[in-house]
């Protein structure tokens, strides 16, 4: 579901459907709130194989978020440690075939592939961004997390967490909009 | 001869992994606070603004700045009248790495072989450069080196005749591919000069300086700041938004080298730049 706050910052929570994706557009300020799964290169590469033998995932990611990071360890009392994205890229390979099982909207940082763009046009997905480095300040939007599969990854396992009002914003929409690239259009400058 | 045990050597390195971890050093602060004045997108101040939030936070709270707290790399110069006692330099290097990390609730981001990746849990080992220099003293620097942006760095042989356009061009476009993958503002860090490796290590060694101070060679830091003005142009941005701070700084060491090459590395630091040192 997406709804607009009083601020004008889009209100995201999970489980999302093609009209909600249809909707965002890239520079859109948002707030993610329910429910991400955090996934990264280690994960990634265990679900490749149960997806190309058509074999059930130990996450549903129909309507889901994927957020791509590996927290640092929590201090006793706290939810979790420093929390902040990992490079988007390096999952280009695993996201189009995700993304045609239903998974809807991707959250890391830097830029995505032209087949990972094609695939978000395609199955009407999301890419967000979050700020790199900004893990101190994103853990403070981690309300509970709990790992849900591969344990054994240590910071790379499944995770689900829920958060409440996560900041982020539409690096790549469904309909081929790119902040990075209109970004760096904006404030390129001719060399003097 | 001068003793110096082990266990000052570890002690060290764990206080230096932690401190690193937690509390940027004051000329990044600087920077931020510097950036915030020039910097004409609104969305580019924002991240700005965050990133200040965030080195606050990590500070008071003693929680990483960045969850990827990074590979320990350790400059040690070594003065020749010490003698390390007690057990091996490395060992303690690594020991003072591996009680940091897991006293400092900092991440394990080290697999055991770039083939199987396995995670050796504790961050270890480090990687150390060590140079033996006069005197008795012990001076470790560590930096916790950042995976999305080291993923961003290159090396290149030019040739003489491509020259100082060569180099310049070369650094740009270093940090134009690098784009938002690399969590800028950032930092390149170049080796000119030397062997394939002593450019490596140099482009290293770079990031250390304080940021803001030029190379002393006044031709070089000519070339620092014609680098940082054109990176400035490129229009990439604070966590590539869009903007007029891609980079904080652009620092070059330079070495002799052969008269057929001109080889420069550029090593990719983010804005989660974390380095310490400890003089023992």
């Amino acid at each position: 579901m997406i709804t607009t706050g009083a601020d004008g910052i889009r209100e995201v929570t999970p489980p999302l459907s093609d009209a909600d994706c249809e909707s965002l557009k890239a520079g859109d300020r948002v707030r993610i709130t329910g429910v991400m799964y955090t996934a990264r290169d280690a994960a990634h590469a265990r679900l490749l194989p149960l997806i190309d033998a058509g074999k059930p995932l130990p996450i549903d990611v129909r309507g889901q978020i994927i957020y791509y990071t590996g927290p640092s360890p929590a201090r006793p009392g706290d939810v979790v440690g420093s929390i902040g994205p990992t490079t988007g890229g390096r999952m280009d390979k695993f996201t189009p075939k995700l993304l045609a099982l239903g998974l809807k909207g991707t959250l890391g940082k830097g830029a995505r592939s032209q087949p990972v763009k094609d695939a978000l046009r395609r199955h009407k997905a999301v890419y967000f961004g979050a700020i790199g480095g900004a893990g101190a300040v994103l853990s403070g939007f981690v309300k509970k997390l709990e790992v849900v599969a591969y344990e054994d990854l240590g910071t790379e396992a499944i995770r689900r967490l829920e958060v409440a009002g996560f900041p982020a914003i539409v690096v790549n929409d469904c309909h081929g909009g790119d902040l990075y690239q209109d970004g760096m259009k904006a404030y390129a400058k001719e060399e003097s | 001869m001068r003793e110096i045990h082990v266990s000052s050597i570890v002690d060290a390195v764990k206080k230096l992994c932690m401190e690193a971890n937690y509390s940027l050093e004051p000329d990044m602060l600087r920077a931020f606070a510097g950036a915030l004045q020039t910097e004409r997108s609104p969305a580019g101040r924002q991240v700005l603004q965050i990133l200040q939030q965030n080195a606050e936070l990590a500070r008071t709270r003693r929680i990483p700045y960045c969850q990827d707290t990074g590979f320990v790399v350790c400059f040690v110069e070594l003065g020749q009248d010490v003698h390390v006692t007690g057990g091996g330099l490395y060992e303690a290097i690594n020991e003072g790495v591996r009680q940091g990390y897991r006293e400092g609730y900092l991440r394990a981001s080290i697999v055991r072989s770039p083939f199987d990746r396995v995670n050796t849990g504790d961050n270890t080992p480090a990687v150390i450069h060590l140079d033996v220099v006069p005197g008795a003293e012990l001076k470790i620097q560590i930096m916790a080196k950042g995976g999305g942006c080291e993923n961003r760095s290159k090396y290149k042989m030019l040739t003489p005749a491509e020259g100082v356009d060569g180099v310049k061009e070369w650094i740009l476009e270093c940090i134009r591919t690098a784009g938002p993958d690399a969590c800028p503002p950032l930092i390149a860090g170049v080796g000119v000069g030397g062997t394939f490796e002593q450019a490596a290590r140099l482009s290293k060694k770079a990031l250390f300086r304080e940021l803001g101070t030029p190379n002393p060679d006044p031709a070089v830091a000519a070339i620092e700041r014609e680098v940082l003005e054109r990176a400035n142009r490129l229009g990439i941005g604070p966590q590539g938004y869009g903007g007029d701070t891609t980079a904080f700084g652009i620092h070059i060491l330079t070495y002799p080298c052969h008269i057929t090459s001109l080889p420069v590395a550029v090593t990719i630091e983010c804005h989660a730049h974390r380095h310490k040192e400890a003089l023992l």
